[in-house]
């Protein structure tokens, strides 16, 4: 093994995986990963509450073509969504748009459409009795959506974020692409720049994701326990 | 970007229609083979996982953990950069000989969807009352035979909805074949793209085949479920 492995192409180039050249340049690898994941979640969560909320609206006029754009962003791969926004941004601003901005937008975009059918089926998940309930004591429409139904649907879905946040931070990847110096992308340079050792930095960077990744799918399926157990009491 | 010249005839004949064609076939050609792999590998994860035998279990489980929690690309980047140490040399030998490219992109996304596919499979199996289990094994069958004649023909008829949407999701997926130079539909876009700066025209095409087949397949699925899972449900 020892003649076969040399993993000391990773020890050599650790903090250039971990952070790229940052102070002294932007910020990269692991670093750049977690805050491209982070931001694009912030934003999808509320990408998808709005397109969640609006695809429930009974005005038929809202609701079909925000399902249709739902519809159809899931069924586009996600590499084609972030090359229309590669494309779109700058035509739309009139500026150029830095790349690792338009990787945020591209995952926001994708992950929201995402996150929409999670918030769906979390206010359809509230029975029914709670709406009418909330109705009958004179709250608008609105009121009870927000006083009564989301609160009560935010904290069934957290387990299903969590798990589109692991999905995220697997996403993020493609931000090699459009050359956003990321973990992956980080791990093609050495790879390109050592050519010899291929095999140790991508077992090194799937080890990486793994521990980030397993560690919220745990998270998310310890909350799915904890929310159940509140639940039966 | 207000100049901007349509000219959608860039990709609808002549030359980069073929490209864009031959992208297309090669997405389906990928999706395909993948999803057959994948549904055997899968298959045989997921009766690992569910069996008494723990090294068995064991393997299955870190197989679907790491696998999952792993992103497709560097999985790809893995069989394809890095997977020459690990393999025999008369698999390393073989995997030159045909379009190596090809050969890592289909393992990749077969061992990754693989993973997702076993998953599927096993709520399908979990959803059979587990009565039918012990019936089987009472009546003299071993727990494989079990498996194979009492348990899994009835899951899989459940699971066929989400293997459908798995397939649907290896053809998108298929689509980071074009890092390591897989001439997929994506690719042959980009291609079409900076041979002639036509990029709205060229992303269009691909995007309206994406959707023609991702809609496509949800319509199958919706079908299937009407008729065969649920034929007595009122509407």
């Amino acid at each position: 093994m020892g003649e076969l492995f040399n993993f000391n192409v990773i020890t050599d180039n650790f903090t250039y995986f971990m952070i790229g050249r940052y102070p002294h340049g932007p910020l990269g690898g692991l670093g750049l990963t977690i805050y491209l994941a982070v931001a694009s979640c912030i934003l999808s969560f509320f990408g998808g509450l709005v397109l969640g909320l609006l695809s429930l609206v009974r005005n038929p006029f809202i609701s079909y073509p925000v399902n249709l754009f739902i519809n159809a962003v899931r069924g586009l791969p996600l590499l084609m969504v972030i090359f229309w926004m590669y494309f779109l941004l700058p035509a739309l601003m009139g500026r150029t748009v830095p790349e690792s901005q338009t990787v945020i937008m591209g995952l926001t975009l994708f992950t929201s459409a995402y996150m929409s059918q999670i918030v769906r089926a979390g206010i359809e998940g509230i029975p029914a009795g709670q709406t009418e309930a909330a109705i009958s004591t004179g709250l608008k429409h609105w009121q009870v959506m927000l006083y009564i139904v989301l609160p009560q649907g935010l904290r069934n879905m957290i387990p299903s974020f969590v798990n589109q946040f692991v999905s995220l931070i697997k996403d993020t990847s493609l931000a090699f692409i459009v050359g956003v110096s990321e973990l992956t992308h980080v791990a093609t340079q050495i790879n390109n720049r050592t050519m010899a050792y291929p095999t140790e930095i991508f077992i090194f960077i799937a080890v990486l994701y793994f521990f980030l990744c397993y560690a919220f799918t745990s998270l998310s399926r310890w909350l799915e326990r904890r929310l159940a157990w509140r639940k039966a009491i | 970007m207000l100049t901007y010249q349509f000219d959608w005839s860039v990709v609808t004949s002549g030359k980069y229609f073929e490209w864009l064609v031959s992208g297309c076939k090669v997405t389906l050609q990928i999706s395909v083979v993948g999803i057959v792999l994948a549904f055997i590998v899968g298959l045989l994860i997921a009766v690992m996982r569910m069996s008494n035998f723990r090294p068995a279990r064991w393997f299955a489980l870190a197989y679907l953990e790491f696998f999952r929690n792993t992103p497709l690309l560097v999985q790809i980047f893995f069989w394809y950069f890095g997977s020459y140490k690990i393999l025999p040399t008369a698999v390393n030998d073989w995997l030159n000989s045909t379009n190596f490219e090809f050969a890592a992109a289909v393992i990749a996304l077969t061992i990754y969807t693989s993973a997702f596919i076993a998953e599927d499979i096993r709520s399908g199996v979990l959803s059979i009352p587990k009565e039918q289990m012990e019936a089987a094994r009472s009546a003299g069958f071993s727990f494989l035979r079990s498996m194979q004649y009492i348990i899994l023909p009835q899951a899989v008829r459940i699971t066929v909805p989400p293997l459908v949407n798995q397939f649907l999701n290896l053809a998108k997926n298929s689509s980071l074949a074009m890092t390591i130079g897989v001439m997929e539909l994506t690719y042959q876009a980009r291609q079409v793209e900076s041979y002639t700066f036509k990029g709205f025209e060229a992303f269009t095409a691909a995007t309206v085949v994406y959707l023609v087949l991702s809609s496509s397949i949800t319509a199958l699925v919706h079908l299937y479920d009407k008729r065969v899972l649920n034929p007595n449900r009122a509407v």
